[in-house]
């Protein structure tokens, strides 16, 4: 979802311009965290423009000062230390599939960007950006949490640290506070015994997903040990789904019947209805989708 | 024509758009580009309620903001235009509330405007519309056709008592004999959503009121100049003469373009108040709320047949949602009944009962929209007849075959009013059989089902009205002219400048003109330059809609062509003193036709006759600009048709659906140019399918729109379009020279036709049927669920 498109119809003008604000662009990233401060609840940043223009455009929001992170070098960059590969805020989701470092050992965020919006999208909207914004049905938040995933947070004050299961705090909420930026974000090198799932189901290519999971599962022979499901577009954040994250593990692979964990979905999943699609069909959705993400690794493991 | 010296950019060649170039680097001219001296921009205060009583204005705070020349309500602009009526003269009972500019008292749509903002530029205007205060009072909402026409449902306009526009019925032969003696009757319900046109530029125009002359012009987004020449003329009460209207380059039509808009007169008669130019550009947003839309029908139809597979009687009921209000000049009634009296066409039966009703509702008007109530017809036929061959254990190909009207039949009347003449629907099919391997494909079919691969093939057979003549629009009592006109001349250089009466929004109608111009005279296409759409300049006429430009305006092109040949040849004959009939023009030289031999430039020709003419015998005449009409005086419409197919899959566990292949075979008659005629077809079809699978304006029941903005309103986008292949049968239209019949709408017509019978030839292993357009993936799950539970 992009926004709620009701809203603007509910003014008495339709209009796609913003209305008037100031920007700037700082050189440094010091430079961002006082303007950012100086200016208080003014100022919001922005990294590749790519959720917050078209917000602006709607007048759904109308801040006085935009701040332009996107040239900050301290924001950019990738790099592996320690078991630990740490991606810059300003990744482009582009980047991540393209990077050699990213596509080896952390390809679920490969597969994910692939189904981020279109080639444009990619190539300016940024890593930091899609976490910062928190949209329940992106893909970059849950393949975050599945990925146990830690954030630097960075501020005039200081930096900080924050797991991604602890930083999504609800339906476009996030732990982030006044005058923080996402500095990087950081992603423990995944197990050997672990494989990452991903599918979604989005209306067309490029589409916001009316259900999908980012999954990190570990398999021993035929059968499933242990399973971190995040799933996105019917949750109002990215937490991981604990309940059938447990009824999976202990599964005989393939998967035939979803009886074991159709349950655990309604727990763990909170669809609303939306026009033209029932909260009870995307619960069906979902459990197909999680039925196809376990045995695709089958598949995978096959090959 | 000059076939002997077919050319490589004459009729029948490949020529790409002349317009590419310019228009790719971003030196197109479309109505946003233009700026005239002392321009004011529009910005309308739109109703966000589809049903309310407005109890105050206040547009005092709007009046003082930055940039603001004036903020003009219902009692400033709706005194100075007559309203309309849509209503048509020939189709008796038809009935509409007269449309006023402005809402004054009551708002009766969503997006219904109510106060023009007139500022020095856009963000200042939009800037200061926000402050203007509407006071609503919310009315009962009319929602839908069923509510609105339900016992007890308040009429929306008191005035007309109920909310029935018009209801009509036709019987030929003995239908309910027909039915009640079958061997079976197969009977389904099709419901169509609302959609939109979604051109890629929106509307707009910039009018221009002089006061020092009384004039108007009008750059238009406009498929039709001649149209809103009369309508500006008549309702602004301005002398013809002094109106004029220029279509610029236009990104895109549908139809929707040829609507007439009462925010657009607004903004008109804003420019007349004002005494200056003013500009109204829609933007993405308003265009949800304003444009016309397309469809929102219930229809249920049947058909009886005997086990020997011949078909005795088909019937169609339609209640369609029109809006508030009946669309001036091109009415939307004609949805419905064109969708009853297409309805089985390509098919041999004789008993045949049909009734349309147009129901008034809350809604944004219904307009013209590529295709009209055709794919309905289509959809409902070929449904009907595929499921007719399954009951009877026939293959659909092999019924097709048996139940199409043979060639002998022809020329004849459909039992709906159908006049068919050169139709070539047998053709058609063998050619698509061929086309697709239909054998193999179906053998595929089956061998994937074992392995729970659930795919569908759907052939539709359709009839395409296209270039409609005077006794369609002339009856109704609307000034629509269906002639259109050329103006050719020599220059002196030896070139020929044209002026057609036609518009193009993107289908490249103008470089099909100048093929015919060029090839008719005898010179290359870039000695052609060719403009269109501009009332002040051109023979009367039509304009684009109806997929008529190179059928009537193509017509045109060649008589005019063919009249300045003449006249070349004669003065060629003069100067040279050779008979003219001995003389011919290749490739921009006067030749002498036994020998070939050139015997003057045309640049020789053009000089003597402009410049020269001292040295012609003094009687000589020279007549180097000519002009000629076309329009087929007793023609009602000449009819196109053609068959496509539709390969799927459907994912039987998530109601997603895939486009695997799409084939089209298509006959418009000659064509002129298979570029632009393929381009039509492949654009067609991604329309088409897009209106199948996935484009919908979605209302809450109140009539509230719920999906209005790009994001949730899904239009078709090039990963989930197929493989588009298009081959060709060409039977010549028999009344013109030219022989072109239109291609318009064809593409979108048989997709949708062939997408619905697929997805629900990929359903029958679960005695499933989806019935409920777009389908989208819940409504296949529901579907699905119905067949397991025992429902349809
Ligand atoms: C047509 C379209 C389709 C799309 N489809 C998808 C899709 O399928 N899936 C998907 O996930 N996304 C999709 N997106 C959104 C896209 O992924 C955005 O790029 C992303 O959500 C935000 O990243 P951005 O860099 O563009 O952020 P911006 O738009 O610049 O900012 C978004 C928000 O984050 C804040 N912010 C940005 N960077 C930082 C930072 N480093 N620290 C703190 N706050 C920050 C901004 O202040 C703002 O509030 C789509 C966008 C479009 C236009």
């Amino acid at each position: 979802m992009l926004f709620d498109s009701t809203l603007s119809l509910k003014h008495n003008v339709q209009i796609m311009k913003a209305r008037n604000f100031r920007y700037i662009r700082p050189d440094s990233l010091q430079h961002a965290y006082r303007i950012l401060e100086e200016n208080g609840g003014d100022a919001v940043p922005i990294a590749g423009g790519q959720s917050l223009l078209a917000g602006l455009n709607m007048r759904l929001s109308a801040p006085k000062l935009l701040v332009d992170i996107g040239g900050l070098k301290e924001l950019a960059g990738q790099s592996q230390r320690d078991g630990t590969i740490r991606l810059g805020a300003l990744t482009r989701h582009g980047e991540l599939l393209q990077s050699d470092l990213v596509r080896k050992q952390l390809p679920l965020l490969a597969q994910a960007a692939a189904h981020i919006g279109h080639v444009a999208i990619r190539n300016r909207g940024t890593l930091g950006g899609s976490l910062a914004y928190a949209d329940p049905a992106a893909e970059l938040p849950a393949c975050s949490v599945a990925l146990r995933a830690t954030l630097v947070l960075g501020s005039a004050a200081g930096e900080r640290e924050v797991k991604a299961e602890d930083f999504f705090k609800g339906l476009f909420e996030t732990d982030l506070r006044p005058g923080e930026l996402i500095v990087a974000v950081k992603f423990p090198a995944p197990q050997a015994n672990t494989t990452a799932g991903f599918a979604e189901l989005a209306r067309r290519r490029g589409d916001f997903a009316l259900v999908g999971l980012a999954a990190m599962v570990s398999a021993r022979r035929d059968r499933i040990e242990g399973a971190r499901l995040v799933y996105f577009g019917c949750v109002d954040r990215a937490k991981v789904a604990a309940s059938v994250s447990v009824a999976v593990s202990g599964l005989a692979m393939p998967v035939l019947d979803t009886a074991a964990f159709e349950r655990e979905i309604r727990q763990d999943l909170t669809p609303d209805d939306t026009p033209g699609l029932r909260a009870e069909t995307k619960l069906h959705m979902a459990t197909v989708l999680t039925r196809r993400v376990l045995n695709s690794l089958v598949m995978q493991a096959a090959s | 024509m000059n076939t002997n010296t077919r050319s490589s950019t004459g009729i029948g060649a490949r020529v790409p758009r002349l317009e590419l170039q310019r228009l790719l680097s971003g030196r197109g001219r479309y109505i946003d580009d233009i700026k005239l001296p002392r321009m004011l921009h529009v910005c309308f205060v739109r109703s966000p309620h589809p049903h309310a009583r407005i109890v105050s204005i206040n547009v005092e705070p709007a009046k003082q903001a930055r940039g603001v020349e004036a903020v003009l309500t219902a009692a400033d602009i709706n005194p100075r235009c007559e309203p309309f009526v849509g209503v048509a003269l020939h189709r008796p009972g038809h009935r509409s509330a007269p449309q006023l500019l402005l809402a004054s008292e009551r708002a009766v749509w969503q997006g219904q405007p109510v106060v023009a903002v007139i500022a020095d530029s856009l963000a200042e205007a939009e800037d200061a519309a926000e402050l203007v205060a509407i006071e609503w009072a919310p009315l009962p909402v009319v929602g839908d056709q069923m509510q609105a026409i339900a016992p007890g449902t308040p009429a929306i306009h008191p005035e007309l008592d109920d909310n029935v526009a018009f209801d009509f019925s036709l019987e030929r032969g003995e239908p309910a004999k027909a039915f009640a003696e079958a061997d079976y009757v197969i009977e389904e319900e099709f419901r169509f959503e609302r959609q939109m046109a979604m051109t890629l530029e929106t509307r707009g125009l910039i009018a221009d009121f002089n006061p020092g002359d009384g004039s108007l012009t009008v750059i238009h987004a406009h498929q039709s100049p001649f149209q809103m020449q009369d309508v500006f003329s008549r309702h602004l009460k301005i002398p013809e003469h002094k109106v004029r209207v220029i279509a610029p380059d236009i990104g895109g039509g549908f139809g929707m373009k040829l609507n007439l808009y009462v925010d657009e007169m607004a903004a008109v008669v804003a420019s007349m108040v004002l005494g200056r130019p003013v500009k109204f550009c829609v933007d993405r947003l308003e265009s949800f709320v304003s444009d016309a839309q397309a469809r929102d029908h219930r229809i249920k139809a049947r058909i009886a047949f005997m086990k020997s597979g011949e078909i005795v009687a088909m019937e169609m009921d339609d209640i369609a949602a029109v809006g508030a209000y009946g669309m001036p000049m091109r009415f939307n009634v004609a949805e419905g009944m064109m969708a009853i009296t297409i309805t089985g066409a390509p098919y041999s039966f004789e008993n045949y009962k049909a009734r349309t009703r147009s129901i008034y509702v809350n809604k944004n008007l219904i307009g013209m929209y590529r295709g009209v109530g055709m794919p309905l017809a289509c959809i409902a036929t070929e449904l009907l007849t595929d499921l007719a061959a399954d009951k009877l254990g026939i293959d659909t190909v092999e019924f097709k075959r048996r139940t199409y009207r043979p060639k002998s039949s022809l020329p004849c009347i459909t039992p709906g009013g159908q006049r068919l003449e050169t139709v070539s629907f047998h053709e058609c099919l063998e050619k698509l059989v061929e086309l697709i391997d239909y054998d193999a494909l179906r053998k595929e079919q089956r061998k994937l089902r074992e392995k729970d691969v659930f795919r569908g093939l759907g052939i539709a057979t359709f009839c395409e009205q296209t270039a409609y003549g005077p006794p369609y629009y002339g009856p109704s009592g609307a000034p629509i002219s269906t002639q259109d006109g050329c103006n050719l001349r020599l220059e002196p250089s030896g070139s020929v400048r044209c002026v057609t009466s036609l518009t193009d929004q993107g289908q490249g109608t103008l470089t099909g003109i100048a093929q015919i111009v060029a090839d008719t005279i005898g010179v290359s296409i870039e000695q052609v330059g060719v403009i269109g759409g501009d009332s002040s300049i051109s023979p009367y006429g039509g304009g684009a809609w109806a997929s008529r430009g190179m059928a009537i305006g193509g017509e045109a092109a060649l008589r005019a062509g063919t009249m300045l040949k003449h006249n070349i040849l004669a003065l060629a004959g003069t100067i040279t003193q050779t008979p003219p009939e001995a003389l011919d023009i290749i490739d921009g030289q006067v030749v002498n036709t036994r020998t070939g031999q050139p015997v003057i430039s045309l640049a020789d020709v053009g000089r003597i006759g402009y410049f020269r003419q001292d040295t012609l015998p003094p009687d000589h005449d020279v007549q180097l600009s000519v002009s000629a009409s076309f329009v087929g005086n007793d023609k009602m419409y000449y009819m196109a048709n053609g068959v496509q197919a539709s390969y799927v899959e459907v994912d039987c566990e998530t109601g997603f659906i895939k486009v695997l292949g799409q084939w089209a075979v298509d006959d418009c008659g000659r064509v002129i140019n298979p570029l632009l005629v393929d381009g039509q077809v492949r654009g067609g079809i991604v329309q088409g399918i897009g209106a199948v699978l996935y484009e919908e304006c979605i209302y809450s029941d109140d009539a509230n729109l719920l999906n209005g903005t790009m994001a949730d309103y899904l239009v078709p986008m090039a990963d989930e379009m197929p493989d588009i292949v298009v081959a060709h049968v060409e039977t010549p239209e028999a009344s013109t020279k030219l022989g072109a019949k239109g291609i318009g709408e064809a593409g979108l017509i048989g997709a949708m036709g062939s997408v619905w019978v697929a997805v629900n030839d990929a359903l029958k292993p679960f005695g499933a049927r989806v019935r409920h357009q777009p389908f989208t993936p819940e409504r296949v799950l529901d579907a699905l669920a119905r067949a397991r539970s025992g429902r349809r």
